[in-house]
């Protein structure tokens, strides 16, 4: 059980995907200037990793070594299809806003890294765990990216107005796609000073 | 004219990395120095150029709603668009093992300098987001997807050389410890974007 644990909480905080081990930037910052986009985009992403974790792993004894990676691209495009067309059934308005990015799940790197690096060796439930959590740990990046952006770009929270009610003048600089870039640079910076361990030379 | 325009601005304005972030993990991780940065940015100009216009004679006549018509007049109301990520990764995976072995036989210097970046490129975000956004701006004909492959490849290329020019002496410099490797990557990248934006809003 303690080690189901560790596989759990690893992906959050010490190899978080995006900060640490760099992992799916793509999709991750162009959904964040709105907290709404950017929450359907992490749950999307949990779902698609953890479920195509447990798919990869159930199968991984009977997949030929020589032509896995197109099996893991067959199933993670399913899994996307699958969660593309849920999202046009009842978030029509959502979907039309994340536009490519839906699809542009299947190339993020951490379902195909997840799948290569651990669901491929490993026990399906422990696969799944780790899908999840490390669908969770992108999320979390994703929200804490979108969180500042919208508080400070739009001055308002879930499109509730926040720092608009008083008096702020929205920095239409933070809208922008370049201020992603600048923000998760800060972000990184913020973990790192906090877990020296994580520094690069 | 109008493939002027669209090749410029898919150059400038609608730059891959800096405008729709596609592409950006091998970005960063093959951005340290210029020459390799060089290999990978013509790898994706070539698999750009032969993968888009195949995706969309596809999207065209296989995946747009009542695009089976030439099958015969039962087929007019086949909407198989919902196949598109799948079928589009499909071709992507599969050309990108062919280019591979042609390459690897016919022109083996090539091969030589892009050989370990072709594979990579099956999973590069920027093809795939190139299909979507084809798809989704709907181009009149081959000419236009061909020409806006060349433009967005083309973009990436001078995003990615630019970036591992950078990297290359920042790496010199003397960076506060936390920031070291990533994270003053990304602020440099975001710096860059805001440069490029200069360009939005320029019509041709």
């Amino acid at each position: 059980m303690g080690k189901l644990k560790e596989t759990f909480l690893n992906p959050i905080l010490k190899g978080n995907p995006i900060t640490v081990l760099v992992l799916g930037i793509c999709s991750a910052l162009a959904v964040t200037v709105e907290l709404k986009g950017a929450c359907v985009m992490a749950l999307s992403v949990i779902v698609v990793t953890g479920v195509s974790s447990l798919i990869a792993s159930l199968l991984r004894n009977t997949i030929p070594n020589r032509v896995r990676i197109v099996i893991q691209l067959v199933i993670v495009a399913m899994m996307v299809i699958l969660v593309d067309q849920f999202l046009k059934a009842f978030a029509f308005a959502i979907d039309k806003q994340l536009s490519v990015y839906i699809g542009l799940i299947i190339t993020n790197c951490i379902v195909m890294g997840r799948i290569e690096a651990f669901a491929l060796g490993n026990k399906p439930i422990p696969s799944l765990v780790d899908g999840l959590a490390n669908g969770l740990g992108y999320g979390l990046i994703l929200i804490a990216v979108a969180f500042f952006r919208e508080l400070f770009g739009s001055g308002t929270l879930f499109g509730v107005p926040v720092l608009s009610a008083l008096g702020y003048t929205n920095n239409g600089l933070v809208i922008l796609p370049p201020m992603a870039l600048i923000i998760l640079g800060l972000i990184i910076w913020a973990q790192r000073s906090v877990q020296k361990d994580l520094q690069e030379k | 004219m109008e493939y002027i325009s669209l090749f410029v601005k898919s150059i400038f304005v609608d730059n891959m990395i800096f405008a729709y972030f596609l592409g950006m993990c091998s970005y960063l991780a093959v951005s340290k120095n210029v020459k390799t940065a060089n290999g990978l940015g013509i790898a994706v100009i070539f698999v750009l150029l032969i993968t888009l216009p195949v995706n969309y004679l596809l999207n065209k006549f296989v995946l747009q709603p009542g695009a089976l018509r030439w099958l015969g007049a039962g087929f007019a109301d086949v909407d198989l668009s919902f196949l598109s990520f799948i079928l589009f990764i499909a071709v992507i995976a599969a050309i990108v093992q062919v280019v591979e072995m042609v390459v690897e036989k016919f022109l083996p210097t090539l091969y030589a300098s892009l050989g370990i970046y072709l594979p990579l490129i099956a999973v590069n975000c920027a093809i795939l987001g190139a299909a979507l956004f084809m798809q989704q701006r709907e181009f009149a004909n081959v000419g236009e997807a061909t020409v806006y492959a060349l433009g967005s490849g083309i973009g990436w290329y001078l995003a990615i050389v630019a970036l591992a020019a950078i990297r290359e002496k920042l790496a010199y410099s003397n960076v506060p410890a936390g920031l070291k490797g990533i994270g003053i990557t990304f602020i440099t990248v975001g710096l860059m974007g805001i440069a490029f934006m200069a360009f939005m809003g320029i019509s041709l």
